[in-house]
């Protein structure tokens, strides 16, 4: 029999590695950038357009371009198929238009605005704002469900804070990875990225309930005499359930992040890594921290102790 | 027992039937719904959001005045021959903000205009050095004694266009309310032939010819009169903005303490081609993804995973046939929400038949380890999806002011798809399954995913 929870130490291993990975780049992030994360327009303001050049041009001839015209702090982000998502400072449509104009002379090209996205300061303040509490308020609520639908179980509390602790791990290691790819491939994060963990915080509490769920049943029915022995049987028992459910759901946005179109790939991208890191969390950190509150065995938490006897 | 689930097989039968007659073919007029309502990311359009000024409002009546302005800014924008298209007020922390969403490929740049042009006219004077300067007048409103801009605010909405039945001159014939034939009386005395601008914010209104509109007082104007020497567009254009109705607040938005009329807040256009490729590219990933999610179900499952499949189409039909009839506006991010949800609809029979193929280890009844598997399931699948309604909840709660309606049509999505999913496992794939057992067609066990041969009792 596979033994999950004897291997917590381990997975709790893995699990501080990735987060700090996570730390170290967003401490990079904010000394390079001056951000943990790249922001995109949605958080920081000004202008996002979609241009779409027909015949195609190059992306450094396009830079070049741009600069020229006054634009030297635009970012060119290459969309495919000869459209670029350019992200730049406050300007009106009638700007863009011109600026379109003025690009499509220069390239010789025809020059088309499919995607014109103009944000003001104020509401790109309000809307990191409103991220940071919508988080705060989800993870919060959810564990008031969870303490109640577990209160028959003793210490109904633990329950709901470990499926938590669980969650904002994840959270954690998915913006931890966007602040990398936000270093070293400039992505930029945007509204659709919030939504996106808000979904990965709902299917990772999720799958968490499911596996707190068959603890709980095996609690009651006292198919074995020791906690941790019967955390481990219910995370067997879960286990097919746990890995099929993700992977069907990895086959359709698998599908959606090769074949789907750009404007939502960093989204995807986003649930992608939400369905991995939340399956994982849910089978080999969710019920190990229940055992290791129930035992206090507190130093299992910290890599590199020494394994009790 | 039985009959019930001949009734439920029915019901849902009609349901099935209901939901497809309804969605195909998708364009068909059912109760008056045409096709699926895309967002302004899907099918193209505008969205624009700015933000009112309501600090000369008196206190108390804002709401009101805010609902004047909506009604307003919708008849115009629907007169422009901009159809559907809708204006929100939404109140945030003591700010109010307007939204507009113009769906469709429209002229954005009109329509822009037409909600700048929406904030109060106000007419200006030269002074000694040639600068045009507001021009003012004293008089008495409700026995106070006031000193007011004349503006467009004091124009009765029903100016008109005429020719002059001689010269064949364009005339704009106006008329005042009570306090504008006072202030006009005596601006007008004071400025006998002299001209008088136009201005928008700190802007002149110029005319087709790039020169400012600056009529020349010719009489003394009191409850009427016409304004003469405009060029037929030029004379439509303004009886328009003076016909648009009184808005009392200027619409822009505010920036460091200062307020920046006609710029809006936030701004969204999406040309529909690149809506329509965005479209087209999701629906074929959604498809290749969903076919092989449906071959794995099946291989895995066997006949429980072919009747998830079933139950699957149920719940793809019903889902299309809600998002139609109520009708929930899908934008990309609700693909999105749509996906996850259809991810948790799975699950919902995952966990059903991994319950049941233990219980058939274990060696029970086909029938028995149905029954248990389905409620061992339950309190796992209530669980897991009360707590994912509680994130879509607050999602669409704090969704009004991040990032707008994206988050929004992705909570709203996820919350129906994962309340139908519950649906479709417990009702729909629990009634096929009863039936295909209670029926004693497929009795073989391998069928269910346990071979019979070996004995796994004993894990």
């Amino acid at each position: 029999m596979m033994d999950f929870v004897g291997k917590k130490q381990w997975f709790f291993l893995i699990s501080w590695i990735l987060v700090v990975i996570g730390i170290i780049s967003l401490v990079i992030s904010q000394i390079q950038l001056g951000t943990p994360l790249r922001l995109g327009t949605d958080f920081k303001g000004g202008t996002s357009m979609t241009l779409q050049f027909s015949p195609s041009v190059e992306q450094s001839q396009l830079r070049e371009e741009m600069a020229e015209l006054g634009y030297t702090e635009a970012t060119i982000q290459n969309a495919g198929e000869g459209n670029f998502i350019i992200h730049t400072r406050e300007i009106t449509s009638d700007e863009a238009r011109e600026l379109a104009g003025e690009l499509g002379t220069e390239l010789d090209s025809q020059v088309e605005i499919t995607d014109y996205y103009f944000v003001s300061g104020t509401v790109a303040a309000k809307t990191t704002r409103n991220a940071v509490i919508a988080v705060i308020i989800a993870a919060v609520a959810m564990m008031f469900y969870i303490v109640w639908a577990f209160r028959r179980m003793p210490k109904p509390f633990r329950w709901g804070s470990c499926a938590v602790i669980a969650v904002i791990h994840n959270v954690f290691i998915i913006v931890g990875i966007f602040s990398l790819l936000g270093w070293l491939a400039g992505v930029e994060i945007d509204a659709l990225f919030i939504t996106g963990l808000l979904a990965v915080v709902g299917y990772s509490i999720n799958n968490t309930v499911v596996v707190f769920d068959r603890i709980r049943e095996n609690v009651s029915r006292h198919i074995r005499p020791d906690f941790a022995e019967t955390v481990n049987a219910s995370l067997i028992d879960t286990l097919g359930r746990c890995l099929n459910t993700a992977l069907t759901t990895l086959f359709v946005l698998l599908a959606l992040l090769l074949f789907g179109g750009a404007t939502i790939h960093y989204f995807v991208l986003v649930l992608l890594l939400g369905v991995i890191i939340g399956t994982y969390s849910s089978v080999c950190i969710a019920g190990q921290l229940l055992v290791v509150w129930e035992r206090r065995e507190w130093r299992a938490l910290l890599p590199f102790t020494k394994r009790p006897a | 027992m039985r009959s019930r689930n001949v009734y439920l097989l029915i019901f849902i039968l009609a349901l099935f039937g209901f939901a497809l007659w309804s969605v195909v073919p998708l364009d068909r007029n059912v109760f008056g719904r045409e096709g699926l309502r895309l967002g302004l990311d899907l099918a193209g359009g505008s969205y624009l959001v700015y933000q009112a000024d309501v600090s000369d409002i008196e206190p108390g009546t804002e709401d009101e005045v805010m609902e004047g302005v909506k009604g307003v800014i919708e008849r115009r924008i629907n007169a422009l021959g901009i159809t559907e298209s809708t204006a929100q007020i939404q109140k945030h922390e003591g700010e109010y903000n307007i939204v507009i969403q113009i769906p469709g490929i429209a002229d954005i740049e009109k329509a822009k205009e037409m909600v700048g042009l929406f904030t109060v006219l106000e007419f200006r004077e030269q002074d000694a050095e040639g600068n045009w300067i507001p021009a003012t007048g004293t008089v008495t409103v409700n026995g106070e004694e006031k000193e007011l801009v004349l503006s467009s605010r004091y124009f009765k909405e029903n100016t008109e266009i005429t020719l002059h039945p001689t010269t064949n001159q364009v005339l704009l014939l106006f008329e005042m309310d009570e306090t504008g034939a006072q202030l006009f009386k005596q601006i007008s005395t004071r400025l006998l032939g002299k001209p008088l601008a136009i201005y928008l914010g700190d802007e002149p209104l110029r005319g087709e010819d790039g020169q400012i509109i600056a009529p020349t007082v010719q009489a003394v104007i009191e409850d009427r009169g016409q304004i003469t020497g405009l060029s037929l567009v030029d004379a439509q254009e303004l009886s328009h903005v003076l016909n648009a109705g009184r808005i009392d607040v200027p619409l822009g938005r505010w920036a460091d303490g200062e307020f920046e009329p006609s710029v809006p807040l936030y701004e969204r256009t999406v040309d529909a081609t690149l809506g329509q490729d965005s479209i087209q590219k999701s629906i074929l990933a959604a498809g290749i993804g969903i076919v092989l999610l449906l071959v794995f179900m099946i291989l895995y499952y066997r006949l429980p995973g072919l009747v998830a499949c079933l139950s699957l189409a149920v719940y793809g039909a019903v889902l299309l046939a809600i998002f139609k009839l109520v009708p929930v506006t899908i934008t990309l991010p609700g693909l999105a929400g749509f996906i996850v949800s259809l991810g948790m609809a799975v699950d919902a029979n995952v966990l059903i038949f991994e319950r049941m193929k233990e219980e058939l280890r274990g060696g029970r009844s086909l029938g028995a380890a149905a029954e248990t598997g389905f409620n061992r399931a339950w309190t796992a699948i209530r669980d897991s999806n009360i707590t994912t309604f509680i994130a879509c909840l607050i999602l669409f709660w704090l969704g009004g002011t991040l990032g707008a309606l994206m988050v929004r049509g992705f909570a709203l999505t996820l919350f129906i798809g994962v309340a139908l999913s519950m649906f479709t496992a417990i009702v729909v794939t629990r009634t096929f399954l009863r039936l295909i057992i209670g029926s004693q067609v497929v009795t073989n066990l391998a069928a269910y995913g346990v071979p019979v041969q070996t004995e796994r009792n004993a894990k």
